[in-house]
Parts: C-alpha cells; structure tokens; sequence
C-alpha cells in the first residue's frame, strides 16, 4: 500500500489537535491514509486515540488543523461522510428498549436503507455475530463479549467504505476474535480501508498495514510493523528473570550486554543482535538468571521503547 | 451549514420519530392509556365540582364551570404528556443508555434528535388531542363547533412543553434530579388560571400568571372553547410556537455539548 499522489487519501489530517477544555488531547496529529489500506493506532492509556478516531468518524470536531475524509470537510459535509462509514465505537452503546434485531434494522433505517435491504443484511450479520439465536432479546441480557459483536455487526449494516475499530476485539473471547480477523481480511480484499486502534501487538501486526504510535496526543512513529521493529528494536530479546535480585540495581551491571535495555516489574529485557552469545557471555560472567527466554523483535518492543519509560539515558 | 435554521434539524429527524413508534408498538396499553386519560381529568374535575361552582363567565359568555375547566385540563394534558415524553425518554437515551452516541455515527446530527424527538412528542400529544376534544363535545363541555380548533392549541402547547422539557432533561444529572421538573410543573399546574378565572388571583399574582405558557394555553383554548375569538389568540398561539422555537434551539445546543464535546 503507498499513499501516491494519484490517489485521494480516505483520510487526511494536517496538524489535528483535539482540546477538552484547558487539556490538549490530540497535539498536532499528520497522517493519510489511502484507499485500501489497513492502518493502526497503537499508544497508551490515554495517548489520544480515541479522541483521534471520533474526529476521522465525523462526530467530534477537531479544535484546530485540517481534516478530509474521502476529500470533504466533515465540518460541512458530516452527514454525507457518516453515510459511508462504519464505526465500532471502544464503548458499546445500544437502544436498550429494542431488541437486537430491531437495534440493527433502527440503524439501517438511521442510514436511509430501504427495508427489505435491512431485513436481508441483519439476518445476515445476527448470524456472523452468532446472535441469531438471540435475535429478539433485549440487548441488556447480553454477556460482554456478545454486545461487543453486535456492534461490529451494527457497523457494518450500511457496507462502509471505511470501517473505523476502536478496540474492536477487546472482550472477545479467541473464537470471537479470529472470527473478525477472517471478516477484516475478506472486507479488505473486498476494498474497504480500515482504521483499527489495539492494544494487542499481535492483532496490529496481524492486520494492519501500516501504523503509527501515540504517546501523549502526538504521533512518535510511523510505518509498516515489520519496519517499525526494523528501525526501532533490536534483531533479538533476551529476556531474564532473576529472581529475588532488585532488578533497578541489576540495570547498572547488565547495561553492558546489551544494545538497550528495558526494566520490567517482573522480568529485564536486553536487546541484542544474538540472544545466544549474550546469553553464553551472561554465563560466563557469572549470571545464573532463573529463568530465561530468547526470542525476536516484536511490535511490543517498539511500543515498550517509544511509550515506555525506560531506562536509556 | 447548508440548512436555514441550524436549529431545526434535517428530514433525517423522522428516522427517531419512527424509532419511538416502533419502540411504542411494543408498549401499546402504555400507548392507548393516554386515549382514556381525557375521561379521567373530564369526569373527575368536571362532574365533581360542576354542582358545587354552577356557571362561570368567559369573555361575554356564561358557560358551565364543567365547560369551563375542561379546556384547562385539556392544556393540562397536553403540557403533562409533553413533559413525560421530552423528559424521561430523552433522559435516559442522553445519559443513561447512551443511545444517542450510537445514533451519531449515523448520518443523523444532534439537532435530527432533538428535532425528532419534539416531534414524536407532538405527534403522540396531537392524537391525545383529538381523542380528549372529541370526549369534550362527547360530555357537553364545548359551547361552540369551534371547539374543534382546540386541537391546534393544544399541538402548539404540547410543541413549546416538548421543546422546553427536552432543553431542561440536558440539565438533569440524575434520576433524582426528577423532582426538580415537578417542582415547576406543579406550581404551573396551579397557578395557571386552570381551575378558575385570572380575575380571582391578587392582581400582582396575575401578572406573574400571564408568563405562564399552560395560562397562554388555557385562555386560547377556552375562547376556541366557546367561539369567541379575539386578537390576543395569534399573540398567545405565537407566545407558545416561539417558546418551542427557543427551547428547541437551547436543546440541539445542549445536545451538541454533551453528545460531542
Ligand atoms: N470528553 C472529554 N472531556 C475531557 N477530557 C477528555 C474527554 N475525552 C477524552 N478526554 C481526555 O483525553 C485524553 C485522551 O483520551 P482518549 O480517550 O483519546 O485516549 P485513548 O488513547 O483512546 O486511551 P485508551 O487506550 O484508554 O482508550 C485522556 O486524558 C482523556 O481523559
Ligand atoms: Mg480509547
């Protein structure tokens, strides 16, 4: 995926801040997304993700910067853009006073699509969430992980262009969650572009063609996954844990194995070129680390390296 | 904005007025009660005192104080089933089920649900309204064929109580916060000239009554009540429409600041 200039971005936002009040959420944000493309928001508790999306989903307005969906102001041309989008909000909202299946047929209805379209496509997407058997219960009587699929069926009611997910799958059980991952893949064959903020590294990895990562309202990296561990991790981790050892005064001494390292509560992170030979270098000097584990560069490295508070000077 | 009253929403608005008819469908006795309701204020009131008040004077007319009350209470209803309809629902779609937020991804704006939802109130309100001045002429409380314009008073009632309770149920924070509505209403209630004629309150009590929106409503509908017309109807028909007017506009506000910071 590029964001060639023959293209028009499905977003573009141009030093995007988002302002609560006296507290600044979202810093001066630059990004663009072409058609197609699956792109991530990763970041902290707090980093300004959510804020973010609300803004690309057209609902909140962004307090300064330029933002363009499909190439139109969201300021005049919300509900036109809203038209097109599918949205997973992180929290999940319903009519409690309808059933489930009369929450899908309301919101089709909320987008202007004739009736009998409605009545195929939440058949169809009861069945996707596997609620069909649940069809005419009240959404209240729900266990978490099933409202968070009926929203992602919700989202979907109006075949979006562009399908926002702000966590979708926290909640969901691995089933649940390969289910949407299958369904992600098939509407991204199918064109559609994706804006997915996660918290699991795995699933960024997984499905995201580029990302970037958030810290503090601002953007501190951006790339593809394999690239971002590229330029911001080692090749290799080795991890230790060392027992009763105070793992703040053990930094000072291991420092010199490796290239940087990163002080967890429960374990201390080296990243080396070869998790091997430092390992058999920490022998040699003496170390006898209770458990040990070697293994690549991951996302989480990144994320750990940019967000975290570590240790390098 | 491409619309010419901001304040006034799109045709998507009728997509929330569906919603709440399909919400009703399911909850028809709650629904049809309020086709009753009128037997209840026009039997109870009206019957009750007519033998102990006799008759009273409107305009040049005397009419019975049944034929006199019965407008009042139509007033009444209409700005009761306006507040139930603009409070509570609305309420607890706003800040308790958070309903709204799902609804605004959609291409509805906040004016759309504020829009839709003062228009569900005026649609349920308008077919009360025609149940409760047909029960009028039914029980011999109307003294005129006219009286069948009170159904227009009482739609322009219902439509500034619907637009004011909707702008005040932003302002609630809780359940308990309830209370406060009845605090206003009920006051309004009683103090409104519903019972008996402006003339008996003390004359600086009078004044205040006349910025009541349920005395407005009253007067009009009592004239229509009895046929006479008069100028100051426009003045109280448009008292009411511009009291919708604003508390609409102060509503799709106050939505806006809640629903999208
Ligand atoms: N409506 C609001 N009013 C005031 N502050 C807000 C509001 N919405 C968000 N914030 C603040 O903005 C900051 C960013 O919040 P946001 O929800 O965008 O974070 P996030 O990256 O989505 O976090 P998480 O991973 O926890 O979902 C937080 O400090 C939050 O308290
Ligand atoms: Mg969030």
């Amino acid at each position: 995926m590029s964001t060639s200039s023959d293209s028009v971005p499905v977003v573009r936002a141009r030093g995007v801040t988002k302002r609560f009040g006296e507290f600044e959420a979202v810093r001066g944000v630059d990004f663009a997304i072409a058609p197609g493309e699956s792109f991530g928001f990763l970041g902290p508790n707090g980093a300004g993700k959510t804020s973010t999306m609300r803004m690309v989903s057209a609902v909140s307005t962004p307090t300064s910067g330029s933002l363009t969906i499909f190439g139109l102001d969201p300021a005049i041309h919300g509900p036109e853009i809203r038209g097109r989008l599918g949205v997973v909000p992180q929290e999940d909202t319903f009519d409690l006073d309808l059933s489930l299946r009369l929450n899908l047929e309301m919101f089709g209805r909320y987008y202007d699509l004739p009736r009998t379209t409605i009545r195929e496509r939440t058949t169809e997407l009861l069945e996707f969430a596997h609620l069909s058997d649940r069809a005419e219960d009240k959404v209240d009587n729900l266990s978490g992980g099933m409202k968070r699929r009926l929203t992602i069926a919700r989202a979907l009611i109006n075949r979006p262009e562009l399908l926002i997910l702000d966590e979708p799958t926290t909640g969901l059980d691995p089933q649940a969650r390969h289910l949407l991952w299958e369904r992600l893949y098939r509407l991204k064959r199918d064109g559609v572009t994706l804006i997915i903020t996660t918290h699991y590294m795995d699933e960024a990895e997984q499905l995201c063609d580029r990302l970037v990562v958030m810290d503090h309202g601002r953007i501190v990296a951006e790339g593809a996954p394999r690239q971002l561990i590229a330029d911001h991790a080692s090749r290799e981790v080795l991890e230790l844990r060392l027992g009763s050892e105070h793992h703040d005064e053990v930094a000072d001494q291991l420092g010199s194995f490796a290239e940087r390292l990163e002080v967890l509560p429960d374990r201390v992170l080296l990243y080396v070129d070869s998790a091997d030979d430092t390992l058999a270098r920490l022998h040699q000097a003496g170390w006898r680390p209770e458990r040990t584990l070697q293994r690549r560069s991951s996302l989480e490295d990144v994320f750990l390296r940019l967000t975290g508070r570590t240790l390098e000077e | 904005m491409s619309r010419v009253l901001p304040v006034l929403g799109s045709r998507r608005a009728r997509h929330v007025v569906e919603r709440n008819a399909l919400f009703y469908r399911s909850q028809w006795l709650m629904f049809a009660s309020g086709f009753v309701e009128p037997l209840f204020y026009l039997l109870s009131i009206g019957i009750g005192l007519n033998h102990l008040v006799g008759s009273l004077t409107v305009g040049s007319h005397r009419v019975s104080y049944a034929a006199f009350v019965a407008p009042g209470m139509l007033a009444t209803s209409a700005m009761n089933g306006a507040v139930i309809d603009s409070v509570f629902n609305p309420f607890f779609r706003l800040k308790i089920s958070h309903a709204y937020d799902s609804i605004l991804a959609t291409p509805l704006d906040v004016d759309d649900i504020a829009l839709g939802e003062a228009l569900w109130a005026l649609t349920r309100a308008g077919l009360y309204a025609v149940s409760f001045v047909g029960c009028m002429f039914l029980l011999g409380d109307t003294s005129s064929p006219w009286a069948i314009l009170e159904i227009v008073g009482a739609l322009a009632t219902s439509f500034a109580f619907s637009a004011l309770g909707l702008a005040a149920c932003t302002y609630l924070r809780s359940w308990q916060d309830f209370d406060l509505i009845t605090l206003v209403s009920l006051p309004l209630f009683l103090f409104s000239a519903t019972f008996f004629p402006l003339s008996l309150y003390p004359r600086a009590l009078a004044t205040v009554v006349a910025f009541s929106p349920l005395y407005q409503s009253a007067t009009l509908l009592r004239g229509l009540n009895s046929g006479q017309f008069d100028g100051w109807m426009i003045l109280r028909l448009g008292y009411l429409v511009a009291l919708g007017l604003v508390g609409l506009a102060v509503a799709a506000r106050r939505f806006r600041r809640i629903l999208s910071p």
